[in-house]
């Protein structure tokens, strides 16, 4: 192969090959996007996701073409796969940057503190006016109690089965969560439903939570045990090691260098079912009313009102409006939710510094 | 307040597999022991059997009897929770509590065991230090984390916890093998002064550490792979390392094994 690579200074050098520049990366992409626009135009092509589309095609092709002429068939798959995570990425982000923005431009419309400490009581769903006071506290409400419910079940439910868990039944628990993370939100509320029938009872709050924390379990027990089982074994040892009992080094050992990520955990489950809008539906059925007690009458909650003021708002502007707005309060929740699951595992992690 | 082991037809398993047979020794009290051996002859596990950890791992089992001072450890109602505060342990890694403080750390055996007066904790800490030879080190930063310190200082912070809660025996599983010769030199000093105090047994790769720091050597073979680990002699250092009375001991000491 040596005669046929390119001669760099006096004497050519096995270890040396010709490269490509810094920027061309950034010109091969230029050149795709300017080239897809022409097709696009040219084609009568009126989507821009396909103009999109083709321009990444354009770019790993072209990538791949120049790479392998300059560089080398090794090089050119490198720079392929390089430029394959790039289009990924942007394929990835560019509509979670859309939804952003236009449930930012339009949600910010009427979203204000009145908005924000106003329920829907006196205002018909056609009329302007009103909030989402009413959802809010129905959320955190049934999310709270959710999560009252699920986080300590799930987590001690890790524990045994990363820590004590042998033989059957840790399998059949493991099995059974698998099997209850697939289930559909829908279901779970059709479960706490049919308990509600047996029972005789009208909506309320905590059936909602009981169904969110059914759909939140698996996920938090899940998460749990993969953080439990990053804490080394030498860390166990060493308690057991010093004359401490199991429990003891479970609870003062390997749950305080695992808190960080179990938070994390626990904190994206909640993010999660923050959002599920079919058990709510249900069990909960939402009113436009301010109602604190969980445990008896209808309650609101952020998802459901999205829907009930889109469904009800019969073309007017003012529902849409609200509905957009309270999309955008949820959004900041669980966009908050995660910062302060990133701030506790950033700030329980365990300490390196010198 | 050490103490001596008897070590009578001692076999372990891991699950169907018999990782050590037959293995009857006695560890006299303050001295050092010291195991050599070939990787996979079950040293350290012979070793974690003399203060129950073996049973910690899924599907350890052992058979025989280990007496400390006539009370035999796998006795019917030992509690092995009281077995390790008695019988300490150093680990071949250091493996500091990451979450805890330098001073956390060695107080962790007083403090996770419930039994201490807060006075004299301060005092058991720098007790525990000096006779680790680290309190110099790191006297104006106890309250750092433990994680943040070099490895062999890692290793003294790991002995001074170990020796924080008094115990009679101190189990070394290759204490020095992560360590440079600086680290290594000095907690083979400090071995020589914990042995005032306690009866210590230490596992080796290091032929010329196990001449060095004990006072009588056990050699462990084992005839195939997949075999069980045997003790092949135990005898004074000097005898084992100038005129061992087994050939393959010999073999093995001088690098002809194999």
């Amino acid at each position: 192969m040596s005669h046929s690579a390119p001669a760099m200074g006096k004497r050519p050098s096995t270890l040396r090959g010709a490269t490509l520049p810094k920027w061309s990366p950034w010109a091969i992409a230029a050149g795709a996007v300017v080239l897809a626009v022409v097709i696009g135009l040219v084609g009568g092509l009126d989507s821009k996701v396909q103009w999109g589309l083709i321009a990444g095609i354009l770019f790993v092709l072209g990538t791949y073409g120049i790479a392998a002429r300059v560089e080398g068939r090794r090089q050119a798959k490198d720079r392929v796969a390089t430029s394959l995570v790039w289009v990924c990425f942007l394929i990835a982000v560019v509509p979670l940057a859309s939804l952003i923005w236009t449930t930012v431009k339009r949600g910010v419309k009427v979203f204000d503190i009145y908005f924000l400490t106003h329920s829907m009581g006196v205002v018909a769903d056609s009329e302007p006016g009103g909030g989402i006071y009413h959802a809010i506290i129905g959320t955190l409400e049934q999310v709270g109690l959710a999560t009252l419910i699920a986080a300590p079940i799930g987590v001690l439910t890790a524990v045994y089965l990363v820590e004590y868990g042998r033989g059957k039944l840790s399998t059949a628990i493991t099995f059974f969560v698998d099997v209850m993370t697939g289930i559909p939100s829908i279901v779970a509320g059709l479960f706490i439903l049919s308990l509600m029938l047996i029972l005789d009872l009208e909506p309320f709050g905590f059936a909602g939570s009981l169904a969110l924390a059914i759909l939140m379990m698996p996920v938090v027990v899940r998460s749990t045990e993969e953080m439990l089982k990053l804490v080394p074994n030498e860390l166990r040892e060493a308690s057991l090691a010093l004359g401490v009992p199991k429990w003891r080094t479970i609870l003062k050992v390997v749950l305080p260098t695992s808190i960080g990520g179990i938070t994390t955990g626990v904190m994206l489950a909640v993010a999660r079912i923050t959002g599920e809008t079919a058990p709510v539906l249900l069990l909960v059925w939402g009113t436009n009313f301010i109602n604190t007690n969980p445990f008896s009458g209808a309650q609101a909650s952020l998802p459901l009102y999205i829907y009930q003021q889109y469904a009800n708002s019969a073309g007017s502007n003012a529902a849409y409006d609200r509905a957009w707005a309270a999309a955008l309060a949820l959004i900041a929740f669980v966009m908050i939710l995660n910062m302060v699951a990133r701030g506790i595992a950033r700030w329980k992690a365990p300490k390196t510094g010198r | 307040m050490a103490k001596r082991i008897d070590v009578s037809g001692l076999t372990a398993y891991y699950g169907s597999h018999k990782a050590i047979e037959d293995i009857s020794m006695t560890v006299e009290p303050r001295s050092v022991t010291a195991f050599i051996g070939p990787s996979g002859c079950g040293k350290s596990t012979f070793l974690r059997t003399l203060n129950r950890m073996h049973e910690v791992t899924p599907g350890g089992r052992v058979e025989g009897k280990v007496l400390l001072d006539d009370e035999d450890l796998y006795g019917h109602g030992i509690d092995p929770v009281a077995v390790r505060r008695t019988i300490g342990m150093v680990f071949q890694r250091p493996n500091p509590f990451p979450t805890m403080s330098i001073f956390d750390n060695v107080a962790a055996g007083l403090r996770l065991n419930g039994s201490y007066k807060k006075s004299e904790l301060n005092d058991v800490v720098e007790k525990s230090l000096k006779g680790a030879n680290l309190w110099n080190e790191v006297k104006d930063r106890l309250n750092k984390p433990g994680s943040g310190l070099s490895g062999g200082q890692q290793q003294r912070l790991c002995i001074a916890r170990a020796i924080a809660v008094e115990p009679q025996v101190l189990l070394m599983d290759e204490p020095c093998s992560a360590l440079d010769p600086i680290s290594t030199l000095a907690i083979e000093d400090l071995i020589g002064e914990l042995k005032e105090r306690f009866t210590i047994v230490i596992v080796t790769h290091n032929m010329q550490q196990a001449a060095r720091v004990s006072d009588r050597t056990a050699f462990f073979n084992l005839s195939a792979v997949g075999q069980p680990g045997r003790l092949i002699e135990i005898d004074d250092t000097e005898r084992i390392f100038s005129n061992p009375s087994v050939q393959a001991t010999e073999d093995y000491i001088s690098g002809r094994f194999g």
